[in-house]
Parts: structure tokens; sequence; C-alpha cells
């Protein structure tokens, strides 16, 4: 029994099923987050949360207490929404304390309240203003006060940030996260953004195509991806997969991989259970950082492999460099430190981390499991 | 958008500007003319019009064709001038605008954020009602009203209008609100707010201007129905229209130009006062969700 409980729910349109059997159990305090691509059913999961939209079969409960059916007021739930959906008639003040109105709370106790709100997210300045005079992250803090003036169970975000210009948007993450830490209230917040997703979640769902296809942390879900799906929308650039086959050698199974110059290569991978392939093909996943020059690798790691292989492109980003190169007739990113002495066209040395490699099955897409 | 239409009027140049509003000023006047003729007229002598005077001005200036036209002209068999057919209209006008817009501004605020199953064809239905003519509701309308009991008042004129004027309501309300954030709606109801706590206190204040564009066109439209008014209202309850007419229309005596001028200003001032206090709001409702910001 969580906090919040998403049990076995699924969303239909008539015949159409957008949402299979989702079931998410979410704990007091924790930070969840709905990550994946537009039309994933993410928002609609928030939605159904929030009681916008109907359940169509399956329970959601919060606090042990059945929400199917119940009125989104009745809830307990605070929601900021994309478009921070202020109303624009109200000032700053009617704004946020209109909920507290709705709900029949005396005058005094809106104003106290109105008070400590403000104070929190230093908008006591803002309060005489109407919506219209205010700038983005002006806005953005508006709508979060009057999400948090309630004091709610659960706090839910549909994509709050994606108007925001790109540094607000980095500044009023970080400014989420502090306030998550201080109030400790649960939420979940959808997002698009897998770096959103990683900073601020204790938690992820990624979802894509109605299912969610992983839970965990985020750390679970960028070293242990359950799928190709997961591995390649979560982390930027993309974790590289690269078509080889296995081949057992003195009892280690081998990633033989085709290098830029058509030469086979073997890399040896440190899961034991990949014998069971020995001959087959796999998709093996590496992330652009486990593929770098030699200085920069990890030093913790026990299974650095040394490769060569042609560079094709460079691109210095100041922290890091990116190298693309062909390998396994893919394109594929490797993340160099920023100083690294490497040159478009050149053979180089680049350093594997195959202890932070990830194999899957080909046909379903799925991590092969050690 | 300012900026960029001083950048078009510079680019014309002198001359060109000159042009332009000097065509301006000629159908300016061109329009103006017979309200000048009528007004003219209005402050003479009938003598002066009868002598064959027409566009010149008054050379005795009088308010006595204003005051005739007001409350003794013969008006069919009495004289009782305008006035209590002006309250007629304004009793007709006022309750059917209020009644239409309210109707309207629900509907648009039902089809837009509450979509029930087959609300699109609701709409269209509504729709449909303003391109109905006229003279095809006659008899079935009088037949109602007979029912209804209220035929030859001003509470039957009321209804007719009303009927025609929702349609138009609507389709004004539903075009405003269907670019009104619908998020706005679902924070409310997270906030508690209830039906009409939502119409009232978040979507009303913003529809300022859709309301004037909609009080315009219905106030117009009702208050010069002539059709209506004299099909189903005829005698006491005759709306200022249908009295003008049978004041200008009277067979008996001399046709008295003077007070028939000022009897059509008088018939027409109501709906002139409405452009020139609201007007400017005019536009800019007709405009409103055509355009961003």
């Amino acid at each position: 029994m969580g906090f919040l409980d998403i049990d076995n729910t699924t969303k239909s349109y008539g015949a159409v099923e957008v949402l299979h059997k989702v079931d998410i159990s979410v704990v007091e305090g924790e930070f969840l987050v709905l990550v994946g691509p537009s039309g994933c059913g993410k928002s609609t999961l928030l939605n159904m949360i929030a009681g916008l939209e109907e359940i169509t079969s399956g329970e959601i409960r919060i606090k042990d207490r059945v929400m199917n059916g119940v009125h989104p007021s009745k809830r307990n739930i605070a929601m900021v929404f994309q478009s921070y959906a202020l109303y624009p008639n109200m000032s700053v003040a009617q704004n946020i304390t209109f909920g507290l109105e709705m709900h029949g709370t005396p005058k005094a106790e809106r104003d106290k309240a109105l008070k400590e709100v403000a104070a929190l997210l230093q908008i006591d300045h803002l309060l005489d203003r109407k919506p219209g005079q205010l700038s983005g992250g002006q806005r953005q803090r508006v709508a979060m006060g009057r999400a948090l003036v309630r004091n709610p169970d659960v706090f839910l975000f549909d994509e709050p940030l994606s108007n925001l210009d790109a540094k607000l948007r980095v500044d009023m993450r970080t400014e989420i996260k502090k306030l998550h830490q201080t109030l400790k209230t649960t939420v979940v917040y959808v997002t698009h953004d897998q770096i959103e997703a990683m900073t601020l979640s204790t938690r992820i769902a990624v979802m894509f195509d109605g299912y969610v296809q992983q839970l965990g942390t985020p750390k679970e879900i960028y070293d242990t991806p359950e799928n190709v799906f997961v591995a390649t929308f979560m982390g930027s650039p993309a974790m590289n997969v690269i078509p080889v086959r296995v081949a057992v050698e003195g009892g280690v199974p081998q990633a033989i991989i085709t290098d830029s110059e058509g030469q086979e290569v073997s890399l040896a991978i440190p899961q034991p259970n990949l014998a069971a392939w020995d001959g087959r093909n796999i998709l093996l996943g590496i992330r652009p950082e486990a593929l770098t020059d030699p200085k920069g690798a990890d030093t913790d790691s026990r299974h650095i492999v040394a490769m060569h292989n042609r560079v094709g492109v460079t691109e210095p980003a100041g922290a890091d460099t990116f190298v693309t190169m062909t390998l396994g007739g893919k394109d594929v990113i490797a993340r160099m430190r920023a100083d690294a002495h490497v040159a478009a066209g050149e053979m180089f040395e680049f350093a594997v981390n195959m202890e932070k490699a990830v194999a899957f099955d080909p046909k379903t897409e799925a991590r092969i499991k050690p | 958008m300012a900026i960029a239409t001083q950048d078009n009027a510079a680019s014309v140049g002198r001359i060109g500007r000159t042009f332009v509003y000097l065509v301006l000023l000629l159908f300016a006047l061109f329009y103006l003319i017979p309200f000048a003729i009528m007004l003219i007229n209005s402050v003479k002598p009938l003598g002066e019009i009868t002598g064959g005077n027409m566009i010149a001005l008054p050379q005795d200036w009088t308010i006595a064709p204003w005051l005739s036209a007001w409350s003794t002209a013969q008006i069919g068999v009495e004289p009782t001038g305008l006035k209590p057919y002006f309250w007629n209209s304004i009793r007709m006008v006022v309750p059917a605008v209020v009644i239409c817009t309210i109707i309207g501004a629900l509907n648009g605020y039902i089809l837009t954020k509450w979509r029930f199953r087959g609300d699109t064809i609701v709409f269209g239905l509504m729709l449909f009602s303003c391109f109905i003519p006229f003279q095809i509701v006659l008899i079935p309308m009088a037949r109602v009203l007979g029912i209804l009991g209220i035929s030859g008042t001003s509470a039957g004129l009321v209804l007719v209008h009303v009927v025609y004027g929702i349609g138009f309501a609507t389709l004004y309300y539903r075009n405003y609100y269907a670019a009104f954030p619908t998020e706005l709606v679902r924070a409310a109801q997270i906030d508690g707010a209830g039906f009409f706590q939502i119409f009232y206190r978040i979507l009303l204040p913003s529809s300022g201007p859709i309301t004037v564009v909609c009080v315009i066109w219905l106030f117009t439209n009702i208050w010069n129905d002539f059709l209506f008014g004299a099909s189903f209202a005829s005698g006491d309850a005759a709306p200022m229209t249908v009295a003008l007419n049978n004041l200008v229309n009277s067979s008996t005596g001399v046709r008295e130009y003077n007070v028939h001028f000022a009897g059509a200003i008088l018939a027409a001032l109501p709906t002139l006062l409405v452009y020139i206090v609201a007007g400017r709001f005019f536009v800019r409702g007709l405009m409103a969700g055509s355009v961003k910001g």
C-alpha cells in the first residue's frame, strides 16, 4: 500500500485503449516523474490522477481512498499546468487564494496562507499584479503558489517548465527540487525532457505507447534500462546500440564488432550469462561516456577494453568533445574529455568501459538480464 | 502591429496620403448627406420644406417637429406621438438582448468547455437557425404566440426575438470561448469551483469584447425589426419601427415632413447611441480569437 496507488489502471477512448494496465505505487514524499515522448499517455495518466479524465478500469487511490469518480476538488491534490493556467482577470493574490475561497476557507486564514506562500516563493511584491504583467518565471512561481497554498496530499505537475527559456528552466528545476526537499510532499511530475526526469525524480516511470516501459530510480533507469526504448530515450546523447555477434573464447563471452576499417574486433563482456548466446547476434548498448579516450576512462572500472577505430566527426561542446564514428555499421557517439587530442579522419585508441555495457535481445529488444 | 502600420503609412508619401484622406472624406460626406438633410429639415417649419427648400438651412429654427413627433403626432388613429412606442421598443429590446446574451454565453460555455456526445450537431443546428428566413416562421410563430396567449404583446415579441437571437449569440460566444484555454477551466475545477462559479468568475470577466459585439448585433437587429413587430404586435404594443411607419403613412391631413424626419431620427437614435458608446470595442471583439494577443 503506497501513498498514491495506481492500480491496474487503463484508459480507453471508445475502442482504443491508450493506457494499458498501469501499475505504480508511490510512497509518501516521493518525487515520481512520468517521462516519455508525446503521445505516450503520460499526461492522460496525470489527468486521471487529478480527476480531469475518467478511469476506464482499475483504481487510483490516494491515502487508501479510492478516487474513481471523485471530483478533482475533493481529492486534495493541486496541479501546475504547462500554460500555468492563471486566471487572467484576477490579481496574483486572488489567483493564489481562489482555491481556498472555493473551499470556504475564512478570509483571515486565506490571507495568512497567502503570506506564507508568497514569502516562500519570494513573490510578495507581485501580489497586486495581474498575470499579464508578469514574466514567464514569475507566472511559474504564481502557479506553484496556487498549488502550494492548498497544502495538498499530492502535487501534480504537467510539463511545468517547457514554456520557459533554457536558462530559466534550469533555475526553476533546481528551485522545484529545493522546494520538494523542504516540503517533502508527494509529487507526480510529467515531462518529456529526460534530463528533468533524471535530475528531479526519486523514481522515474518511462512511458511509451501507453505502457510503463520501466519504473525505477534514475540510476536503475540509466544503468540498467529494461529495453532498447528506455536505453535510447534516457540520456543525452542517446545510448549507442550496436549489433554484435557473441563468441565465447576461453569461457568469456566476447562481443564481435566490425570496426570502421571492416575488421572484426572482439570486446570481452563481463556478463557470463551471455555464453548462452554463443554464435548468435545481440544488441550491445554502450553509453557515450563509456566509450572514451584512455585518459578519460573510469579508473574504478575493471573492464576497460582498448579498441582502435577511425574518427568520423569531432564536436567540441565545451565540457566534452563528442566523436562520431562508424562501429558495427552504425553511427556511434563517443564522449571524450574536452582536451583529448583527437582529429577527424585519424585512427584513435578508444577505451571501452564494458562494465557499463548492456545487452539486448535483438528480437524482443528487452535487456538480457545477468 | 502598430509599428508596422506606421511604417506602411510613412511609405505611401505625402501626396498619396492626401489623396487617400480626400477620398475617405468624400465618402464620409456622401454617407452623412442623408442624415444631414434629415437633421436640417427636422428643425424647419413645414412651410419652408413645402416651399421647395429641402437643402437650405432653416430660416426659422424650431424644435416643434421634434416635440410633435415625440408626444403629439397622429400615429394611426391616436395623437400620442412616438413616445409610447419608443418605450414599447425598449421593453422589447432590453429583455430580448439580455436573455439572448445570457443564454448565448451559457451555450458557448457548454459547447466548448463541457463537451458532450453530439455537441457539434447541436451547435450546427443552432447555427442553422441563423439562416432561417423570417417569413417562413411567421405563421407557425403566430400560432405558438396564440397558444401561449401572448400574441400582440411585448412579451410575445421578446420571445420571437430571443428565439432568433440565440443562434447568433451562441455562435459568437462559442467561437470566442473556443479560443479560451481549457486549462483555466480545469485549474478552476481542481480549485473547487462549480459549473456556474467557473462561468461567472473565470469566463465572464474575460468576455467583455464578445459581449459588446453580441449586444450591438442583437440590439440593432431587434430594434430595427419591422416584420415581426408589424405581424405580431400592431396596435398598442407596436414597436418604434411600426409606429414610425404609421406616422409617415397616415393618410389624413397634411404630410408633416419635418415631423417625419424628426421621428425617423428618434427611431434611429438608440442604435446610433449604442454604436457610439460601444463601437470601438466592436471591431476588437470581432477580431478576438482570430488573432493572438
